[in-house]
């Protein structure tokens, strides 16, 4: 059986925190530059090449794309057949904690939700799945605040019509309007349970925007030509901008019901992946 | 963002309109959500406030740290939004204007017209290029909130955009 050492996962990880914080996607910066390219509205064409010029900056002097370097979230997919000597979750959470204090990144946790206290660099939200083979997979999403405030979960009956699904997420996003960083990438989970849902939605981030085949694609379209036209545009100043695509997962649910899960992101869309 | 070298004392905000954009330097202090629930708690327990609000320009930032030769890490506007419940407050208390990103209640939209202050929002989600502009940085106050202190910025050509001006015209539109 394969064995991997816990300090071989924390060094990983830490080096995700770095590639995650500074370089953006190559699929976000592509999108940026096609916004940029579509957009005839001349401050909306300002914002977004300030956008493009930060990114090209943060990756050139080493800092974070944005101040607020999220509330760190990794996907791990574990192999069957593979054996972790350590703790797992503490390897994790020290690559987090080791990262964010080595590239100089923002101390934004707080332990406790309610009494809050000084803010720390972990522990980040830790998602572990389990699948075939003896390999390891890191995927690390900073998520920003900001947008994460605008997501939002409603359950619909069974026998709802789609356009009142549609109106919903147009809606969420109406609602983040000017405030969380547009343009947007818009994660829509939609089945499973409420909880199920919003990981979905979340996971739907991770996939690369634009250009992507799939079952949903034909919705996905319609959703993002939908959101376009409610001229928010970068920095809500107005535009063709309003989001950069929108993602949607599904998964199975039940009879009663329908959760679906809209998870907003700013257009600073980050995050890297490795596999050990 | 080309610079236009236009450098505004305070007293020339009150003539700007919706939709101008300037370049600022001078002086900035950073607050944004722990900040402004101590200095209104402040305020209403009449206790010493931190931050001296008569003329002062609030920030709603909380910056990276700072990589070692550098002045301040990633610096953008955080969601103005958060902060709608304790402005009207400071801007009585003299608060001459804030920064930050997005739009703001209709108890603030009033605060600011009628204390004749300014909201300004500047590049969202820019926070390494803004960097650039910011000259010198000094912590005032409320060391134990980490990210969420209160600094003192010294700015250079620092690009701002009214989005509410001192006659409450706005930006985003009327709601």
């Amino acid at each position: 059986m394969r064995e991997i050492q816990a300090l071989e996962i924390s060094k990983a990880v830490m080096e995700l925190v770095r590639r995650a914080n500074f370089s953006l996607r190559p699929d976000v910066l592509f999108a940026l530059r096609q916004a940029y390219r579509r957009e005839k509205n001349i401050r909306a064409k300002k914002i977004l090449q300030a956008l493009l010029d930060n990114a090209a900056y943060a990756l050139k002097e080493n800092l974070a794309i944005c101040q607020d370097t999220g509330l760190p979230v990794v996907f791990v997919q574990i192999g069957q057949d593979l054996k972790i000597k350590g703790d797992l979750k503490l390897a994790i959470n020290k690559g987090i904690a080791q990262g964010y204090k080595k590239y100089a990144l923002r101390n934004s946790i707080v332990s406790d939700p309610l009494t809050r206290g000084k803010p720390k660099f972990a522990p980040g939200i830790i998602h572990i799945d389990l699948v075939r083979g003896d390999k390891i997979k890191f995927t690390l999403l900073p998520k920003g605040f900001g947008c994460e405030n605008k997501s939002q979960l409603k359950m619909f009956l069974p026998t709802v019509n789609i356009r009142e699904i549609k109106a919903f997420i147009v809606e969420v996003v109406k609602n983040a309007g000017p405030d969380a960083c547009p343009p947007y990438v818009v994660g829509i989970g939609i089945g499973g349970t409420a909880d199920y849902a919003g990981l979905l939605a979340k996971k739907a981030l991770l996939r690369p925007i634009n250009y992507q085949r799939s079952a949903m694609s034909k919705l996905e379209r319609e959703l993002l030509n939908k959101i376009n036209r409610l001229n928010i545009g970068p920095m809500g100043l107005g535009g063709k901008a309003t989001a950069l695509a929108v993602n949607i997962e599904t998964y199975s649910t039940h009879i009663a019901g329908l959760p679906v899960s809209v998870n907003i992101s700013c257009h600073a869309l980050r995050s890297a992946t490795e596999i050990l | 963002m080309k610079k236009n070298k236009i450098v505004l004392r305070l007293d020339d905000f009150r003539h700007l309109k919706a939709g101008a954009e300037i370049y600022f330097s001078g002086t900035l202090y950073t607050a944004r959500d722990q900040a402004h629930k101590r200095l209104v708690d402040e305020i209403k327990n009449n206790k010493p406030l931190a931050l001296e609000l008569p003329g002062a320009l609030i920030y709603y930032c909380g910056p990276t740290r700072t990589l070692k030769g550098k002045i301040i890490g990633a610096c953008g506007p955080t969601t103005s939004a958060r902060m709608d419940a304790f402005t009207p407050l400071l801007l009585a208390k003299g608060l001459r204007g804030m920064i930050g990103k997005g739009d703001r209640s209709k108890a603030v939209k009033e605060a600011i017209k009628k204390y004749k202050g300014i909201y300004f929002v500047t590049y969202a989600g820019c926070g390494a290029l803004l960097s650039k502009y910011v000259k010198s940085v000094k912590t005032v106050a409320y060391g134990d909130l980490g990210p969420e202190k209160i600094l003192k910025l010294e700015v250079e050509n620092f690009p701002l955009i009214v989005a509410i001006d001192s006659n409450g015209g706005c930006i985003y539109g009327q709601d």
